[in-house]
């Protein structure tokens, strides 16, 4: 056996005084993680979720059998003009996002404003599967099984006041971080901002998404909190939010201001209005194929009529696009 | 310059953006929506190589042995407009034709494009040496019809964009610049 006397270590394999303490520090933090409630804990994207499952959902609405996008296309096809305006953008850069620490501040017309952090904004609620179609305003379309919660749920918790008439949201500026706001280019006033009136934001349907494919939400797809509106345009959806307001006046969206004429505050699906540049009658049902293009009719507030409608009774759609 | 593979190797070049389509297409790899990725690709690379197309001239001024060239970069334009075209067809249309009338009478981006594709067709046809010959002077009148399909090509992007006008401006630059320059010369011209 050989035994090796001090002079024949290299001094590449002495640990250093700073390693030794970093894993004393790690040794010490295991054993904090250890003690924490297992709810407690923010989790790293791509980590399995606890939830209920879509089939166990009995929400009106919250589930379908149409064939579900695949995870590879979800997370590959994206619209995040913040990484770039390219589809395939946001899955290259979105890494550079970083999520770990997160704080959501919600203020405006609330008797208690506040913040959440990471944990509380993946663990502080139930948190539920979702089978939703989702439908982009460029006519195409995808199935995606969300898990969240509805948004009602954490804008309770606010105490919203009754001058509280529109919520406002807003996602993270940080062109350090997100290249596409960078862009020489880009005609965007950063952040992208959107809105919803307060019974839209009420609605059962109307979910903040922290996961997608029973995973924690990839950062392409809107990390760590995204809103999902089935019935609106995709772009209603807003990603990686940092601030909820609630406000007295109805808030001016992003598309809203770039073109009033295309994209309006409602933005609900609808066949009957054509965006000025191209049909809204039809869609391409996502995965298409060369041989198999997958062009579907577009439903009225897609397909959610039944549970929505009554929410713009009287409202002429065609002037409030 | 005059070496006899420069010809050949353009050739191949500007080809290869399609048949990196073909084999997409052939093995599933262009994504969730080859739609959309098709028609960027077809129509990016027909507008680069209008560009390519329009830039011979002023080169030639140097580099006569450019004009070899032309012809097939400008038949090489028609034929991602073409794709591009068919594109729309397949995918967008369903190849219901009713539906092509309402969107050229309906959506002013698509009329400009489809205007600068025809404008372009009877380019390609008499682009053979027998047209050539037979038409004599009309011929080069005929084809100086690439001037206006280009304004409507850089029309036709600068109406596409929505958020980002990188690309407008780019194909709208290189456009204004090479008119520009014919415009000046024919009246620098004694």
């Amino acid at each position: 056996m050989l035994i090796k006397r001090p002079d024949d270590i290299p001094s590449s394999e002495i640990t250093s005084e700073s390693a030794w303490l970093k894993r004393r520090q790690f040794i010490g933090g295991s054993a904090a993680m250890a003690l924490m409630p297992a709810l407690g804990r923010a989790k790293a994207t791509g980590a399995p979720l606890d939830y209920l499952s879509a089939g166990d959902n009995p929400l009106p609405g919250s589930t379908t059998n149409e064939a579900l996008t695949p995870y590879e296309d979800v997370t590959v096809y994206n619209n995040f003009y913040e990484f770039g305006t390219g589809k395939g953008d946001p899955a290259k850069y979105a890494h550079e996002m970083s999520v770990d620490p997160w704080s959501l501040v919600v203020d405006g017309e609330v008797e208690k404003p506040g913040k959440l952090n990471l944990e509380d904004i993946q663990a502080g609620f139930d948190l539920e599967e979702r089978i939703y179609r989702l439908r982009c305003v460029e006519a195409w379309s995808m199935v995606v099984p969300w898990v969240g919660y509805s948004l009602a749920d954490l804008l309770k918790r606010f105490q919203p006041t009754s001058k509280a008439r529109y919520v406002q949201f807003y996602t993270l500026h940080d062109p350090k971080q997100m290249r596409g706001q960078r862009s020489f280019s880009s005609s965007i006033d950063w952040p992208y901002v959107e809105g919803l009136r307060m019974d839209e934001a009420m609605h059962p349907l109307t979910m903040m998404a922290v996961g997608v494919y029973g995973k924690v939400m990839p950062n392409q797809n809107g990390a760590p909190i995204r809103l999902v509106v089935p019935w609106k345009y995709g772009f209603k959806s807003i990603k990686s939010i940092v601030r909820i307001r609630f406000t007295e006046k109805r808030p001016r969206t992003t598309w809203e201001f770039l073109a009033p004429h295309e994209y309006g505050f409602y933005a609900n699906v609808n066949p009957q209005v054509d965006h000025p540049r191209w049909s809204q009658k039809t869609e391409r049902r996502l995965p298409s194929t060369f041989f198999t293009p997958n062009r579907i009719d577009t439903q009225m507030f897609n397909g959610y009529g039944e549970q929505v409608a009554q929410l713009y009774k009287g409202m002429d759609l065609r002037r409030n696009y | 310059m005059t070496h006899p593979a420069i010809k050949p190797a353009v050739f191949l070049l500007c080809l290869l953006p399609f048949a990196m389509l073909f084999l997409g297409a052939l093995q599933g790899e262009l994504g969730p929506d080859p739609a959309e990725h098709i028609m960027h690709v077809t129509g990016e690379w027909g507008g680069r190589i209008l560009i390519l197309t329009l830039l011979i001239t002023p080169l030639r001024q140097r580099w006569g042995v450019l004009i070899r060239l032309r012809r097939m970069l400008g038949l090489f334009v028609f034929f991602y407009a073409c794709l591009h075209l068919l594109t729309y067809g397949h995918f967008f249309l369903g190849w219901e034709l009713g539906r092509l009338a309402e969107e050229l009478i309906e959506r002013p981006y698509i009329t400009v494009g489809f205007s600068a594709w025809l404008l372009m067709l009877p380019l390609a046809v008499t682009s053979t040496n027998a047209w050539q010959r037979r038409l004599r002077k009309r011929w080069q009148q005929l084809h100086t019809l690439i001037y206006p399909a280009a304004l409507l090509f850089a029309v036709h992007v600068a109406w596409l964009s929505r958020s980002d006008f990188g690309q407008a401006l780019f194909f709208g630059l290189c456009v204004a610049g090479l008119l520009g320059w014919r415009v000046w010369r024919v009246r620098a011209a004694p």
